[in-house]
């Protein structure tokens, strides 16, 4: 028999042994099924760990209380009652360790995001008081007038 | 010629070989490892829509911009949510600007003017991952990027995903993107952070309405799942067979 | 643009009406030269295998330079998807932890497989030769031959026995590889089919008809890639002797030969009709049953991308070639112009199925248009567009022309049969 008929077989050896000496050190060692099913559990253990661990933003108005007592109460009685003070201040994060203020967005745009007036019958949208975006003191921020914490008052 | 037979034999021999290789990719469970992958599933998230509470804010999509680092003026998202006006004549309307990222703060869409007495109805649907049982995006990643939990929230892998979007191609919700900064897969995963640590999910805690609420369905007493288990519910596409665990009250057949 | 909005898809997708947010037509140009270039690989060999395994002796010469040009495709298959990914760092993956549900990963095992099965075949169809070389090379002059003979030391492995048993043991290896590799460039191409075929969320994709499909085309593209390279790369060759040897050289000198034209082109016909037959069956079968996606589909179909499917795909690129091949009195440049149209009409294929597919959105409510860029203004814009795509098409001839050096497949005294 002629043996330089396996020479490609050598070859094809070769790379099997190259792609396994490259997996012990480019795969990590905890990669493999994690579940009962290899469709759906194959992957890299620790990454679900890594998820875990993902830093949080929002921190709800449980801990806005704490400092902002005063403010928390009023906008819990007020029409106001079911935002979150985040919604309208963004993620507090650290706060007050990282950011010390966190910002006011005093912008028209929010408000009109619930009360923007649009005609549609059997909506939600219709519970809440409307404005009509382009004749209510349309050059105007609404804080100008009124009060976020309760839109119950009014600045004169 | 037994000569060139056992060549053959030889050179399948080392085909086969070639192509088992990747079974060394396994790694077998110990009984420890199966045992919590099976207590562990103590969990099974879901989630629910009520699109009679959406009022179309958008401060849902905000928060989970802000929450979940993405880069809030690229237009992709995580969770986004749709409006659809429904005229008279059997016509639907949607869009979502940017998501609904701002809100809906203009009645035309897409600038066209629909006259309030055309419209039948008119409606905001909020959609997200829908965290599949079957999901259609895990079985077609080619490298193991992306998986489901034990307790039923499917992830990415950033340090593993190669980029290829074949699993973005895959979802029929089309929930999936490319994130602009890391260059890999990207998705909602229901806040998997924050729901691990008891937490509610960003865009659930946001929800002034209450349209968006987080359920364990292996938990009796609670109660989105109870609502789940009891009211009429639907869920999207269920065609696909993915078993998708976002359950909708109040969805039209109008929605797409 | 600012460096975080360059969302992947934005630069080239223009959305009309109602289309999710997060849809944008993510698999571009080079996903459509992808299965075109394997494709061409797969032909190629199969093209190459007709001659080695069921002895159509017509076939032998272009049977060579088909074998040869499928090694300098292969790598070129790859080319695309290494500049498809986002993260090309990690293109090895697939081999690495494959997860064998996807297509996709399934694919880099048969590929590699593929990719051994031709260069072994290679090897022993041109190891009498590599021999033969190193004893021509001996004491030949110069820093080039010196370095060719050192190439072709190494090719043989040691192995340089060029007895009639040794050489009848290379003759018997490579028809058993050429056997085994018709499936395996089969299997190649038809996974290629099934990763769009599969994809349940897209409705233009999702069909089981989709590998076969794309088999057909592909060994249409490799067979007509593989004459048409033949027949410029021969008639060049006699341009030249012609002008160098005169009268006497012009009658002698041959070209392309009419006989393996004719019996490629018979089976070039005959995978043009199956594939033609297979796209049609897809169509009316959709018509017929008109699914949920049939209003969108038809309306992408007979309306935006009319041009496209029937008019180019269709129309010029398969009823034209089939006409102007089978009409009587064939000549050579009738037939350059109608594998020209062939090789059109695949890509036309490739294009229809992968941009096609991404036309609408998956609310069933909107379009997506594609815009390839033609000026790149960054790596991405160049990647995934026309000078993307024209690097790809340009590397195998330029790796041909390179491997031609050491392992030369057309008009040279093939080895004995």
């Amino acid at each position: 028999m002629k043996r330089h008929v396996l020479h490609p077989l050598w070859l094809a050896i070769g790379l099997v042994g190259l792609i396994l000496v490259a997996r012990s050190f480019l795969v990590p060692d905890d990669f493999g099924v994690h579940g009962d099913s290899f469709t759906y559990n194959f992957h890299r253990l620790s990454n679900i760990q890594e998820w875990q661990d993902f830093p949080v933003k929002y921190q709800g108005y449980d801990s806005c209380t704490e400092c902002h007592r005063k403010n928390v109460r009023t906008l819990r009685r007020s029409p106001h009652r079911r935002l979150e003070c985040e919604n309208c201040h963004g993620p507090s994060g650290n706060h007050p360790d990282d950011v010390e203020y966190l910002p006011r967005n005093t912008e028209r745009e929010l408000c009109l995001r619930c009360h923007a007036f649009l005609d549609y019958p059997n909506s939600a949208r219709s519970e809440v008081p409307p404005i009509s975006t382009r004749m209510h003191y349309r050059r105007q921020e609404c804080v100008e007038c009124h009060v976020p914490h309760d839109p119950r008052e009014y600045i004169e | 010629m037994t000569c060139s037979r056992r060549d053959f034999l030889k050179e399948a021999v080392g085909g086969t070989l070639v192509a088992s290789l990747p079974l060394s990719a396994f790694t077998i469970l110990s009984p420890e490892e199966a045992k919590a992958a099976i207590a562990e599933a103590k969990v099974r998230w879901a989630f629910l829509v009520d699109t009679r509470k959406c009022i179309g804010c958008g401060l849902c999509v905000t928060a989970c911009k802000q929450e979940n680092d993405i880069p809030f003026d690229a237009p992709v998202t995580r969770t986004w949510v749709e409006r659809y006006v429904v005229t008279k004549d059997g016509q639907t309307h949607a869009d979502s600007p940017m998501g609904g990222r701002d809100g809906f703060i203009d009645d035309k869409i897409r600038d066209e003017e629909i006259a309030p007495e055309d419209i039948a109805k008119a409606f905001f649907v909020p959609k997200l991952c829908n965290q599949c049982d079957n999901p259609a995006c895990v079985q077609v990643c080619p490298v193991g990027a992306t998986y489901q939990t034990h307790d039923g929230v499917v992830l990415v892998d950033r340090d593993w995903c190669i980029g290829c979007g074949y699993c973005i191609m895959a979802c029929p919700y089309g929930v999936r993107f490319f994130h602009p900064e890391h260059k890999v897969a990207d998705k909602c995963n229901f806040c998997y952070h924050r729901i691990t640590k008891g937490m509610e999910p960003a865009c659930v805690q946001s929800c002034a309405f209450g349209a968006r609420r987080i359920a364990n369905l292996r938990d009796p007493d609670d109660p989105v799942t109870k609502i789940i288990t009891t009211e009429r519910v639907a869920v999207l596409k269920d065609e696909y067979g993915t078993k998708p665990h976002v359950f909708y009250l109040g969805l039209d057949a109008n929605v797409r | 643009m600012n460096e975080e909005l360059i969302v992947h898809g934005i630069e080239w997708t223009l959305k009309e009406l109602f289309v999710y947010p997060n849809e944008y037509i993510y698999w571009s140009i080079q996903i459509v030269m992808y299965p075109y270039m394997t494709g061409l690989v797969a032909g190629a060999f199969v093209l190459s295998s007709l001659y080695h395994v069921f002895g159509q002796k017509q076939l032998k010469e272009i049977a060579e330079f088909s074998l040869v040009f499928s090694l300098a495709l292969l790598p070129v298959a790859a080319l695309p998807l290494l500049l498809h990914l986002q993260q090309p760092m990690r293109a090895m993956e697939p081999l690495l932890t494959p997860h064998f549900t996807s297509a996709i990963a399934a694919f880099g095992i048969v590929f590699t497989l593929y990719g051994l099965i031709v260069v072994s075949e290679i090897w022993f169809v041109y190891r009498a030769y590599f021999v033969a070389q190193i004893d021509n090379l001996q004491g030949a002059p110069g820093f080039w031959n010196a370095m060719r003979r050192g190439v072709y030391r190494a090719l043989t492995f040691g192995a340089r026995d060029v007895s009639p048993e040794a050489l009848s043991v290379d003759k018997k290896a490579a028809k058993i590889l050429a056997g085994v590799g018709i499936p395996v460039a089969c299997f190649l191409h038809g996974y290629a089919g099934f990763i769009f075929g599969s994809v349940k969320a897209n409705a233009l994709w999702m069909s089981p008809l989709m590998p076969v499909i794309f088999i057909m085309s592909a060994v249409v593209s490799g067979i007509a890639l593989c004459m048409l390279t033949y027949i410029i790369i021969m008639e060049w060759q006699a341009f030249r002797q012609r002008r160098r040897g005169g009268a006497v050289a012009a009658r002698e000198t041959k070209g392309a030969e009419v006989e393996i034209i004719t019996q490629s082109t018979r089976y070039l016909l005959g995978f043009l009709i199956a594939a033609i037959s297979l796209e049609l069956l897809d169509l009316i079968f959709r018509g017929y049953t008109a699914m949920k996606s049939w209003d969108i589909l038809r309306s992408v179909m007979y309306g935006k991308d009319f041009l496209n499917i029937f008019v180019l795909q269709y129309g010029l690129g398969n009823l034209v070639p089939f006409v102007l091949l089978v009409l009587p009195g064939r000549t050579m440049k009738r037939t350059v112009v109608a594998l020209l149209l062939v090789l059109f009409g695949v890509f036309m294929m490739r294009w229809n199925v992968v941009i096609g597919g991404q036309a609408f959105s998956l609310s069933f409510s909107g379009y997506m248009h594609y815009h390839i860029p033609i000026i790149p203004h960054s790596l991405e814009t160049f990647k995934e567009g026309v000078f993307g795509a024209l690097t790809v098409i340009a590397t195998p001839f330029v790796l041909f022309w390179f491997i031609n050096k050491f392992v030369p497949s057309l008009g040279r005294k093939v080895q004995q049969s």
